[in-house]
């Protein structure tokens, strides 16, 4: 197991505010194999967000280190390409040019020796804007788009540096249903076609298990690892594998003990009250 | 769903595709008026007729207020004879040397502030060290009236030129350098950190990222500041200058030509609103990106 991708090792985080202090995360352990597909789920406030932006770098961790390829992590770097939930496409310019954003960079252009690289690279931005469906829309301004194509386009921008692994934080969250299926299936396309290591956090347990080759079921307070499951299903998914019954006992399963950890109970009782009250 | 993604094995395409079901009736809308909807549209013709309407208002209370003989032509001239001394003013009293040493006064000083101001604002919204040293202390000096620096300025400059441009600079640096470093923090965050996680260096995400992002609210700025200047320009011309629009005002009191205060006043203003026009031409033109 020494050649892992991602080695997390005892790693905590304590936010520290003026009055209190949160301790996000308390002491995670994890190994992620190089061409993985882990998904983490578990209830509001167990520091998955966290997690992930701490293996992007974007924070640093108050306990214990990650190893990134055996070396530690020390700050964010083109290696691991982040997608947020939140639209952070930039709006001056065009679809085009946001995916081509990394172009600029100077790590991106040291990697460019001759014309031929730029021409790869050019003719990789258009495959990327071709896969996400958006070949139309390429001179468009974000603001002219649907959330569910901003999100494709953030996407594309995130692979366009060929990233070896790819940090997804709850990155359908605000799409509908159908977009969302279409874009399972394509991130899975992406992982089978680039061997991506790709961390993907989620509240949806349907959408974990259908693109995760294993779960991470985290707890809160403090944020900690609860379980890990590994999913049945074979490499090459299918929307219909949804209704197969490893699948659906595997997401009562989990649902289960996510309510069991997330420490809300629907309290009977109360409701009862409150509906007298209430008349 | 109206775009649909090709992806090679993706066995979804096939589902979405189902003959539409017929369209309901088209229900009869009845459109009412949008003029008092909260935040609603309103059509070209209405907004030029008001913005029309709402101009020429005071004037008009104005012009029968004279006309109908209710003011003492001494102390409330009528629209008719201000214009006919806008007249001579331009023929025969330099009006045009007026109003071309004011503006270079204006854009002397308001340059110079914005030349300082962006850059420094740029350092304290991105770095909460340069912050921490600087904000306070210039929060501080906002609070001082920038008028009260005019006797200060005298002393020091004397009343040529460099003094009327000090005088505005003093008015507007520091306000300009707390809204540059505003607009340079309100650049989402998120926009930050994808650059960052692209591998942008700091000097990059600065260029590629919080420039461009902060532009439209950096172009306001200068906006709103560069009507501040004219207001610290007519006042550094009233007690420090011989020359210009401010100048020619203080001396009408002097002979008691109303006619020459009201048309000063109102050449100020009308400076101000093409100014302020011309920047709201600048943000459509240069960022056509904002509109939806
Ligand atoms: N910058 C911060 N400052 C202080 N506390 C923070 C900060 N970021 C996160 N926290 C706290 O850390 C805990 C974990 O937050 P995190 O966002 O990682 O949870 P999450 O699992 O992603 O939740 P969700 O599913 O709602 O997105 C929360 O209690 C949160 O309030
Ligand atoms: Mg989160």
């Amino acid at each position: 197991m020494s050649d892992a991708k991602i080695r997390i090792r005892g790693v905590g985080k304590t936010f520290v505010n003026e009055q209190r202090e949160v301790q996000a995360l308390q002491s995670i352990d994890l190994d992620i194999q190089p061409n993985e597909f882990v998904t983490f789920v578990g209830a509001s406030g167990c520091g998955k967000s966290t997690l992930l932006r701490i293996v992007a770098g974007l924070e640093s961790p108050s306990r214990g280190e990650i190893l990134l390829d055996g070396k530690p992590i020390d700050g964010p770097g083109v290696d691991r390409a982040m997608v947020f939930q939140h639209y952070s496409l930039y709006p001056w310019l065009t679809v085009m040019q946001n995916i081509k954003f990394c172009r600029q960079l100077k790590v991106i252009r040291d990697t460019v020796r001759n014309d031929s690289d730029v021409e790869t690279a050019a003719g990789r931005a258009d495959a990327l804007l071709n896969l996400m469906g958006l070949t139309r829309f390429a001179d468009a301004y974000p603001s002219q788009l649907s959330g569910g194509m901003q999100q494709r386009v953030a996407i594309a921008r995130a692979l366009m540096p060929k990233p070896a692994t790819l940090l997804m934080d709850e990155p359908f969250g605000a799409l509908d249903a159908q977009t969302r299926e279409v874009m399972h299936d394509l991130i899975r396309h992406v992982h089978r076609l680039e061997k991506s290591t790709i961390l993907f956090v989620t509240h949806d347990v349907e959408e974990a298990i259908y693109l995760g080759s294993r779960i991470v079921l985290m707890a809160p307070r403090p944020g900690r690892i609860d379980s890990i499951y590994e999913v049945p299903l074979p490499a090459q998914r299918h929307q219909d594998m949804k209704l197969s019954p490893e699948f659906t006992e595997l997401k009562r399963e989990i649902l289960a003990r996510i309510r069991e950890t997330s420490g809300m109970q629907t309290d009977l009782e109360q409701l009862a009250k409150l509906s007298a009250v209430t008349g | 769903m109206t775009e649909q993604i090709n992806i090679p094995s993706a066995s979804t395409s096939a589902q979405q595709r189902h003959t539409a079901t017929p369209a309901a009736p088209a229900e009869q809308v009845v459109r009412k008026s949008s003029f008092w909807r909260i935040r609603g549209e309103i059509s070209r013709r209405s907004a030029w007729l008001l913005t029309v309407a709402g101009l020429s208002l005071p004037f008009v209370v104005w012009w029968l207020w004279t006309a109908l003989g209710l003011a003492d032509p001494m102390f409330m001239p009528s629209p008719g004879a201000v214009l006919e001394r806008i007249g001579r003013w331009w023929t025969s009293e330099g009006l045009v040397t007026d109003i071309g040493i004011s503006v270079w006064r204006v854009m002397a000083g308001f340059g110079a502030s914005a030349l300082l101001a962006l850059p420094l604002g740029l350092y304290i919204g991105t770095y909460r060290p340069v912050q921490a040293f600087l904000e306070p202390l210039i929060d501080f000096i906002r609070y001082m009236p920038a008028v009260a620096f005019i006797p200060l300025v005298m002393l020091w400059v004397g009343i040529d030129e460099g003094s009327k441009v000090l005088i505005i600079f003093i008015g507007t640096f520091f306000q300009m350098v707390l809204m540059v470093a505003e607009d340079v923090r309100r650049v989402p965050m998120a926009q930050i950190e994808a650059a960052q996680t692209m591998g942008a260096n700091r000097g990059e995400i600065v260029k590629l990222v919080i420039l461009p992002s902060a532009k439209p609210a950096l172009l306001d700025t200068l906006r709103i500041t560069c009507g501040w200047a004219w207001t610290y320009l007519v006042v550094a011309e009233l007690v420090a200058a011989n020359s210009g629009l401010g100048y020619a005002i203080l001396k009408a009191q002097r002979y008691m030509h109303t006619d020459k205060i009201f048309a000063g006043i109102l050449l100020i203003g009308l400076i101000g609103l093409l100014t302020d026009q011309a920047f709201r031409w600048l943000h459509r033109r240069a960022f056509p990106w904002m509109r939806k």
